[in-house]
């Protein structure tokens, strides 16, 4: 049995904040400079040009790439032969507090959804807790956005409405949201399992590089296919026209019921963050 | 080619302003997003004095983060707009002139920006970085206990912003869309 003290967690989940609010991953920017170059519309290509400086600045300056530093959702892959010492979760917690005090992030959490008043640090965290085999501790912060998190559509579908009634939901829940997610968005989708399953799994596609297709050649396939169904729409970025509505569908399946096809789509804007550490 | 605006944005000058424009906005403007909108609102549904003067101005949707040290303010680019739907209409009929978001409006507030001649900007949603540095002045005029959503008083230079909906009610999301279509094929 491997011991790892709680306050680790904490200095490392503080790190990651700060990281994954300033640094775009290297596939997100990859894949806008790469759009960028197949863009056939002029305001278009404006818009990404405008993007790709950002993401500049915000590398050269440490600064957040966008304002809204989002909800921090936390994804611990834990080794079944780890011991922790302390409370893993104050430890996440005091790391996000750490993190977005000290880095200059944003605060945007509000303790109740209804009487909304702001926790002031960020807190509590949006903790997603994997046993897995090994002693190693994955950590993985990927602060989310809510403009995006708003067009996020989720739908329990029939069995009889099939492949086509998943292709069509996510192609409805993209024309919807337009211009209000800041595309060129991501789109994680997850398929199967149950009501909350299915969107834990659109939410964990979004953690996988946007330059990297399904390990099953079908949705690998699907996901090709949705990308060009999806930038048919002409949306494009940031809702003015254009080829570049979004950088890549992810989809992610689960076993499911005989009767049922759940099927959420969870949208992410351009600022994809996410930043992963190994203890 | 881009138009220059210095505020207060009049009624001459939003006139001449159209959909699909790609302006830079210079001058003092307001932030403002979900929590001041409700208390604005709130305010004038009781009859009582705003703490910002609205004729002729214009409300920026964002929170921005913390600024660093040494910097005016920590990235600040828009929010979506249409969670302030609810509230921009009333704003407008007593002289709103301008907002700065990003995304759909409502016909309500599209027929409230026609009646009063108002514009509704876009700036570049996920701009943050870029757009923090356009802004040279800021300090919280309302509502401190809002955190990022309080009312701070912005002076800005060549803010970059393009005009989503002209004080006609043209729209760029619904022209620039149907133009790419129809390019492609």
């Amino acid at each position: 049995m491997r011991e790892i003290k709680a306050t680790d967690i904490t200095k490392i989940v503080r790190d990651l904040c700060i990281d994954a609010n300033c640094h775009l991953p290297g596939d997100v920017k990859e894949a806008i400079t790469t759009c960028r170059a197949c863009e056939p519309f002029p305001i278009a290509q404006t818009v990404l040009g405008k993007i790709e400086e950002n993401f500049q600045i915000a590398d050269t300056d440490n600064v957040p790439i966008c304002q809204d530093t989002g909800l921090a959702c936390v994804f611990l892959e834990i080794g079944q032969d780890v011991h922790i010492d302390g409370n893993l979760k104050d430890a996440v917690n005091e790391g996000v507090r750490q993190g977005y005090v000290e880095g200059f992030l944003r605060k945007s959490c509000v303790k109740d959804p209804i009487d909304r008043v702001n926790t002031g640090d960020n807190t509590p965290a949006v903790l997603y807790i994997d046993l897995v085999p090994g002693d190693q501790v994955k950590i993985t912060v990927a602060p989310k956005g809510f403009g995006s998190e708003n067009m996020s559509q989720i739908k329990m579908l029939k069995p009889s409405d099939g492949l086509q009634g998943v292709k069509d939901f996510i192609v409805k829940v993209v024309e919807e949201a337009g211009p209000n997610p800041c595309p060129p968005i991501v789109v994680g989708v997850g398929i199967g399992g149950t009501f909350d399953k299915a969107a834990y799994l659109a939410k964990k596609a979004l953690m996988r590089p946007v330059d990297e297709r399904s390990e099953n050649p079908f949705y690998a396939e699907l996901e090709k296919e949705m990308l060009e169904k999806v930038n048919a729409l002409g949306i494009g970025p940031q809702g003015f026209g254009g080829k570049t509505t979004a950088l890549a569908v992810n989809i992610e399946t689960l076993p499911t019921h005989i009767a049922g096809l759940p099927c959420a789509v969870n949208i992410n804007c351009h600022v994809t963050r996410h930043k992963s550490a190994v203890l | 080619m881009e138009k220059r605006i210095t505020t207060p944005l009049t009624l001459e000058k939003t006139k001449d302003l159209h959909c699909g424009d790609n302006v830079l906005i210079s001058g003092v403007i307001y932030t403002g997003r979900d929590a001041a909108h409700k208390r604005l609102c709130e305010l004038l549904a009781e009859g009582k004095e705003l703490p910002i003067d609205v004729t002729d101005a214009i409300i920026y949707y964002v929170g921005p983060a913390p600024a660093q040290p040494g910097q005016v303010i920590g990235s600040a680019g828009p929010t979506t707009s249409y969670r302030m739907d609810a509230y921009a209409p009333d704003l407008l009929n007593i002289g709103l002139k301008g907002m700065i978001g990003k995304g759909k409006r409502n016909e309500a507030v599209v027929n409230a920006m026609k009646e009063n001649g108002a514009v509704y900007f876009g700036a570049i949603g996920g701009a943050g970085a870029l757009l923090a540095k356009c802004i040279k002045k800021a300090e919280v005029v309302a509502y401190e206990d809002l955190g990022a959503e309080a009312i701070r008083r912005l002076e800005v230079e060549d803010l970059p912003a393009v005009v989503i909906i002209d004080s006609e009610g043209n729209n760029l999301y619904e022209q620039g869309r149907a133009e790419y279509l129809s390019m492609e094929k």
